[in-house]
Formats: C-alpha cells, sequence, structure tokens
C-alpha cells in the first residue's frame, strides 16, 4: 500500500521537490474563511468573513489591529494568527520606542516572513498553518502584503485568501484597474463585492458575520464590525432583500 | 595596606602569596567602567534657518589642556537628511561612530525604502545614551542631531550622557553653551523667528560664534568643520579656516595673566 514517506518533518524533501509539511500548511489556510484586502492610491481596507461555531457562540476574530498604522486580516489556524500578531505588536511598539517611527509595512512583512521560513527549515518545527494580509499605512503610503506559511510575502494590489477564495480573486482580478482611483467608500464596496463573490448560494453578508479594516492617509487603522458596517452592507447590496437589516430580523418580538 | 579596590576583601600577598587572576573573565582584570573623559572635543554649535540646519564644531582633540589632535572630524553625515555633531570623549565618539554604521547597514540592507530622518536618530542616540548611564557606563558625549524630521521640516535636537534630550531653534553643547547660545538666541529667540532666518545668515551666525569660541575657549582651535543640511542634501565643509579675527580685545582684559597694569 502506498505510504508518503516524505511527509513526516518540515526538512525533508521528496524526490519531487516538494515539501509536503509546508503545502499542507498551505491546505490549513484554505480552511480558512475567506479574507480579501485592496488598495487604492489613499486607502487600504481589509474585509472578512467571520465564522461561529454554533449559534449561540461568538464569531471568530478575523482582523486584528496591530499597530495605529496598520492591522492584519487572518486565514487558517486563529492560534498561529495569535502568535505572529503578538510579535508584531511587539515589533511595532519597539520601532516606536526606539526611532519614534511607525514600523514600514514592508519592514514588518519581511521580518514575519523570516521567522516563518525557519520553521520550514529547522528539525522539530513545524510550518505556521495561517495566512495573513497585512495592510495598513506607512511612510511610503498605503500597502497590501500576503503573507504564506511557507515564508513567502509578495505585495499585492488586492488579494484574496481563505476556503473558496478563488471566486473572490476572480472578482477583484476583472476590477483591477479601478481600485487605484477609488474612493474610500468605494474601495470598501469593492472588498464586499469580492467577499460577498466567494460565498455560498445560501448565505449573504451580514453585520455579525463581517469584518471590515480600514487605514488609508492621515487615517489610523480602524476594525469595524457590527451595526458600524450597516451603512456599508446596504449601500453596497442595496438590491438584496431584507434590506441589510438582518440583525434585527433575527429577534423575537412581542408585538 | 593595598588601597585598590580589586584587591579588598581577598587574602593578603605577603601572606598568602600573589592573587591569582586567571579565574577571572577579562585578562586586564577587573571590568572598569569609563570615569572621566580622556581625549575630548569641545563645543558643537548649530542654529535652524528657514529650510535647513547648520552645525559646526572645531577639528581639535585635547588631552587635557594639550591640543593633541589638530585633524580630528567631529561632525557626521549620517545621510542625506542627518548630521550628528559630537562633544566630549572622542574614543565614545569613534564608538558611536562605528554604532552608527552599523545602523546605516542594517538599514540599507533591509527593503524599507524610508531612510531614519534626524528625528528617528535622535530618538534612537538618546535611547543609547540612556542605556549606557543605566549601565553606570556612560558614554562621555554631548550630541547635536541637525536634519530634517518626517516632514522634511528643520529638525535640532542634544541628548548628553546622561540620556536627556532637549531641542530648540539653537543649540550649543559644552563652553558653547555659555559663549554661543546667547549669541545665537539674539537673532533665533524662539521658533517662530526661524522663519525670518535665511542659509546665509544662519552660516554667519553659527561662524561668528566659532570666532568667539576661539577667542575664550582656550581648548578650541581655528580649524573646524561646517554641515548644512536643507531638502537639497549635506553640504559638509571639513576644512574652515576662521577668518577675520581681531585680537584687539585681548589688550583690554585684565585682572589675571601676566601684565602688570
Amino acid at each position: 500500500m502506498f505510504r508518503n514517506n516524505y511527509d513526516n518533518d518540515s526538512v525533508t524533501f521528496s524526490p519531487q521537490g516538494r515539501i509536503f509539511q509546508v503545502e499542507y500548511a498551505q491546505e490549513a489556510v484554505k480552511q480558512g474563511s475567506v479574507v480579501v484586502g485592496v488598495v487604492s492610491k489613499t486607502h487600504a481596507v481589509l474585509a472578512a468573513i467571520k465564522r461561529n461555531a454554533e449559534e449561540l457562540s461568538s464569531y471568530q476574530k478575523k482582523i486584528i489591529p496591530i499597530d495605529s498604522h496598520f492591522g492584519i486580516a487572518l486565514a487558517g489556524l486563529a492560534s498561529d494568527a495569535r502568535v505572529l500578531s503578538n510579535f508584531m505588536k511587539q515589533q511595532s511598539l519597539s520601532s516606536r520606542l526606539t526611532y519614534d517611527r511607525a514600523i514600514p509595512l514592508s519592514e514588518i512583512t519581511s521580518r514575519i516572513a523570516d521567522r516563518a521560513q525557519i520553521n520550514t527549515q529547522q528539525y522539530g518545527r513545524r510550518p505556521y498553518g495561517v495566512g495573513l494580509l497585512i495592510s495598513g499605512v506607512d511612510a511610503k503610503g498605503p500597502h497590501l502584503f500576503e503573507f504564506q506559511p511557507s515564508g513567502v510575502t509578495q505585495e499585492m494590489v488586492a488579494c484574496g485568501i481563505g476556503a473558496r477564495s478563488q471566486m473572490a480573486r476572480t472578482y477583484l482580478e476583472r476590477h483591477l484597474d479601478s481600485f487605484e482611483g477609488s474612493s474610500r467608500e468605494d474601495l470598501i464596496k469593492h472588498a464586499l463585492r469580492a467577499l460577498k463573490e466567494s460565498l455560498s448560494q445560501d448565505k449573504e453578508l451580514t453585520v455579525d458575520n463581517t469584518s471590515v479594516g480600514v487605514s488609508g492617509i492621515g487615517e489610523d487603522f480602524k476594525l469595524f464590525e457590527g451595526q458600524d458596517i450597516a451603512e456599508w452592507l446596504d449601500a453596497t447590496f442595496e438590491n438584496r432583500e431584507g434590506g441589510g437589516e438582518e440583525g434585527g430580523e433575527a429577534m423575537e418580538t412581542d408585538s | 595596606m593595598n588601597h585598590l579596590p580589586q584587591a579588598w576583601g581577598r587574602p593578603r600577598d605577603d601572606i598568602y602569596g600573589a592573587y591569582d587572576h586567571a579565574h577571572f573573565q577579562t585578562a586586564a582584570g577587573p571590568n572598569q567602567h569609563t570615569q572621566s573623559p580622556i581625549v575630548t572635543g569641545t563645543s558643537v554649535v548649530a542654529a535652524k534657518f528657514k529650510d535647513g540646519v547648520v552645525i559646526a564644531a572645531d577639528n581639535l582633540a585635547s588631552y587635557g589642556s594639550l591640543a593633541r589632535f589638530t585633524d580630528v572630524k567631529r561632525l557626521r553625515k549620517f545621510n542625506e537628511t542627518v548630521v550628528v555633531g559630537f562633544g566630549g570623549d572622542v574614543s565614545d565618539m569613534q564608538y558611536l561612530d562605528r554604532l552608527l554604521n552599523s545602523l546605516d547597514i542594517r538599514e540599507n540592507y533591509s527593503s524599507t525604502d524610508d531612510p531614519l530622518n534626524a528625528k528617528n536618530l535622535h530618538t534612537y542616540l538618546a535611547k543609547v545614551m540612556y542605556k549606557r548611564r543605566s549601565d553606570f557606563n556612560p558614554l562621555w558625549n554631548h550630541l547635536l542631531i541637525a536634519g530634517l524630521d518626517g516632514e522634511s521640516k528643520p529638525f535640532l535636537a542634544s541628548a548628553d550622557l546622561l540620556g536627556t534630550t532637549f531641542s530648540s531653534p539653537t543649540l550649543a553643547t559644552g563652553f558653547g553653551a555659555h559663549l554661543a547660545q546667547p549669541i545665537m538666541r539674539r537673532t533665533i529667540p524662539d521658533e517662530n523667528s526661524v522663519k525670518d532666518v535665511s542659509k546665509e545668515d544662519a552660516v554667519k551666525l553659527v561662524k561668528e560664534c566659532m570666532k568667539v569660541l576661539f577667542y575664550r575657549d582656550a581648548r578650541s582651535m581655528d580649524k573646524y568643520s561646517i554641515a548644512t543640511i536643507t531638502k537639497e542634501g549635506v553640504e559638509l565643509d571639513e576644512n574652515v579656516q576662521l577668518e577675520n579675527q581681531s585680537w584687539a580685545f585681548a589688550e583690554q582684559i585684565r585682572g589675571y595673566g601676566t601684565q602688570t597694569a
């Protein structure tokens, strides 16, 4: 019977030149719910679908503000993302303390990339099972970076990772040319529409399951959830039934 | 009795023989911290003007009162927006120079194209100075950091051996704090007056201060370095000769020296 002998650890290549543990880690990213990020000349937006384990439980945190100028969105193992986000918070704070400088996004991205890469080359370690979108504004303007468990990072104009994110990416590719000149509100709409694309037919974006993170030139990174995003959802999906009042609809009242 | 601290609490040599220092990690005996500066540079003076900063320091390193080295460059260009001026111990200046070199290399290797500005460097150097004083091993310097901040506005601030920081439109270290600072304040009393000062005015003012310092500071020299930092970059001249000296005032000085009247 066939057995894969080359996936026991992350330091062994298969004869085909693959490192299975790293590929498995990338599978973990694909199991996480979808997150998207878009940048214009002036703004960077993250949007994410939150999942809840059961009706009665809270929703999984998908967007984490790191410093006042940037935040991350995660797809995959949330606990690994916590480790990385704590590290990023420390590094950002230390940059502000030692240099009085908001850490450049390319810098913080390459620092976590280095950490992640080490995990793919040392015996007894495992790769992070999480993909990140790092988005915010530094001295060189708005940025969006994609981070993968392999340690690969890329700067993106728009990006989607997580379950069924191919649909979101297709939407983003179709509208690629319109992002650069987009206003803040248009950019958020694009992000939400891309998010909607990768949702299965019977699901909708609601104030409960959607997170939006916005930053811009002269605007600190801020996480929007709950009623704060109701207006954006209404404006983005005008023609849908219910008028975006899902939050209120679910509640039963005596009338 | 041996009065040296490193002999305290140890078996006496005359009874037990010479103490075996072999177990010390360092060959030179106990670790020692700087108690006082040895080879020193004197004042650094600097002033802001409407689109930059001018900074100057002479090229002398004194060994006590001996004018030991006459070609020591005490202004260090960090990049196109920052110059650091060093007063105080010259060996500590050389240490800081190497530290800044390694910082510069690290910054240039990192992917970012957002170079450290004067404000960033001042924060960093102040932290270094404060760290060392907290180790009871201070770097015996008084630094002026001149250049442009993140908004490309003129920036001038100091950091000293205690890690104390100070900022002002005009700054001077050492003797200059007493002799040059009042002169510069006549022209640039506050932050508001900076916008009325041209580059030529500021350079002239600082050169005048260098002259007064040469007149009255016995640890100074008539050869100096001067740098201006503007959006166009750093203009650093490390071999300027003091001009238009007039020692006529010296005749009037009474109260010490060799005069009889």
